[in-house]
């Protein structure tokens, strides 16, 4: 009920604000060319339809598969951080942090260069953006071990790798999801700025594309599709955190769903 | 009946006993280095429920930790044939059910998840916990956690159990219950248990023995025979009498 509740009020928002941005551009605030109302945008979401749907499957492609490359590489770079200890942790933590700093407009056409117009690119770029978070919601969440846990597991003369397995690895789950939660609502934007510095196709491509014929309404329908994409995912997200691993929802809450 | 650990013939030798004499051992905070024991002597002859009472922060956790031989000793000698922890907390991970956490020992030892859980299965029936096997941590009382708790402890198969304030977190009325289960549990299942607690009363209740300790550095300062039947009642005049003594011995004025 609650739950229904809270939809209905953000929707209730949002019609708000499209309301003052339709009376903006309609009293004469902007030219409608420049900032197009909301009923243009959905017209063009209507009528470039089978254009947006084209290029929206070309970028959720990219974003997809990224986002699960990044999942795995991150996962098992964070396994392998926390069981490697204190030998590669000093070493490799400043290039994870490193890679967050670099600018991802400006390395996006170098990789261009390198990696030529196909998805590899995009790829490259969109686990770049959301490896990151991944690696270190996970490492969170395989250091929260309590460590009398450990040592109680210890007294069972389990091994290394049994404690890894029977305590360790379940309790880095959330943090998986919550890593991957963050992940995919910046994993879009990458997938933009891959698709600008070179692609024939994908919902960043026609934006660019759009922009110089003052088709403003489509570009504005192109934003609307990824931002919707990206709350999507995030949704699915929570809701198979929910199924996957129910006891970690009910200790935590709802903070982050 | 107040005695120095006694030198007294007992059955320590022989699998399944516990022998510590004159244990030392430190651990480093960040305000420097604490001496956590200093002398500990303790000794539990198989199947005798041992109780250590000490106050607050007097190294009993150690001690459990250093007779399960998760740390070494500085001084002194252990003699200890494999012990099994019970922490405080119950620590049950909070994605297993009830017969999967019970079944954790097993788990760890390499034994399959089928051949775990119906191992573990009749156990659960014995200590009150039938129909709830597929019940996760978060769905059982304090009670039943612990019980499983214990359970998941029992079934590492050590000879020696360790038990660290089992009932310190439940409230009043649970933790009484629990020591009169855990009394018929181990009238059962009789094995070598040190039981660490704060409690002198449990200690009473439950133990053949009761070793009072020191504040920090922990070491046993008095021994108390509790050579009473079971099951002991808490209001029992010699119960009583016996904690008043255990009281003195700790340096407690009442």
């Amino acid at each position: 009920m609650t739950q229904v509740h809270r939809g209905w009020r953000a929707a209730l928002v949002l019609v708000i604000l499209f309301g003052i941005w339709e009376l903006y551009v309609d009293l004469g605030g902007a030219d409608p060319l420049i900032l197009p109302p909301p009923h243009q945008v959905a017209s063009a979401l209507y009528t470039d339809r089978s254009l947006l749907w084209s290029n929206f499957l070309v970028t959720a492609e990219e974003v997809l598969l990224g986002i699960a490359v990044a999942a795995a590489v991150a996962f098992l770079c964070a396994i392998a951080l926390h069981l490697s200890g204190r030998t590669l942790r000093p070493a490799v933590y400043p290039l994870l942090i490193a890679s967050q700093t670099i600018p991802i407009p400006m390395i996006a056409p170098l990789l261009v260069l390198w990696l030529g117009f196909g998805i590899l690119p995009k790829l490259v770029v969109i686990a770049l953006v959301s490896f990151f978070s991944i690696v270190v919601t996970t490492l969170a969440g395989l250091a929260a071990v309590e460590p009398e846990l450990i040592k109680l597991m210890r007294t069972f003369d389990a091994s290394r790798l049994s404690i890894f397995r029977h305590v360790e690895l379940p309790s880095a789950l959330p943090g998986l999801f919550t890593g991957a939660k963050i992940a995919v609502v910046v994993a879009v934007i990458g997938a933009v700025f891959a698709e600008w510095a070179g692609s024939s196709s994908g919902l960043g491509y026609l934006f660019n594309q759009s922009l110089p014929q003052l088709l403003t309404a489509r570009a504005y329908a192109a934003v609307v599709i990824l931002s919707a994409f990206a709350i999507a995912l995030f949704g699915l997200l929570s809701l198979a955190e929910r199924l996957a691993l129910p006891w970690a929802y009910q200790q935590r809450g709802d903070l982050l769903s | 009946m107040i005695e120095a650990p006694e030198k007294e013939p007992r059955d320590v030798q022989s699998p399944g006993g516990v022998a510590v004499e004159g244990v030392a051992r430190s651990f480093r905070t960040r305000r420097g280095v604490v001496q956590a024991l200093d002398g500990m002597t303790l000794r539990a002859a198989p199947r005798e429920v041992v109780a250590v009472v000490g106050p607050s922060g007097c190294g009993k956790t150690t001690l459990l930790e250093l007779i399960c031989g998760l740390q070494p000793p500085e001084a002194g000698t252990i003699s200890a044939p494999g012990a099994a922890l019970m922490p405080q907390r119950d620590l049950l991970l909070p994605w297993a059910s009830a017969l999967d956490n019970a079944s954790l020992a097993l788990r760890a030892r390499g034994v399959s998840r089928d051949e775990a859980r119906r191992q573990a299965a009749p156990w659960l029936e014995r200590f009150g916990l039938g129909g709830f096997e597929r019940a996760r941590p978060a769905e059982l009382s304090g009670g039943m956690r612990q019980r499983v708790s214990f359970l998941r402890t029992l079934l590492a198969g050590k000879p020696v159990l360790a038990l660290d304030e089992p009932f310190a977190s439940l409230d009043a009325i649970t933790r009484h219950e629990m020591q009169g289960w855990l009394a018929h549990v181990l009238a059962s299942e009789p094995r070598t248990v040190v039981l660490v607690t704060h409690d002198v009363e449990e200690a009473v209740v439950l133990a053949d023995r009761v070793v009072v300790m020191s504040p920090r550095p922990g070491r046993s300062v008095a021994e108390l025979e509790v050579r009473l039947p079971r099951p002991r009642h808490a209001t029992d005049l010699a119960v009583v009498e016996l904690r008043e003594q255990a009281f003195r011995a700790l340096g407690v004025e009442r």
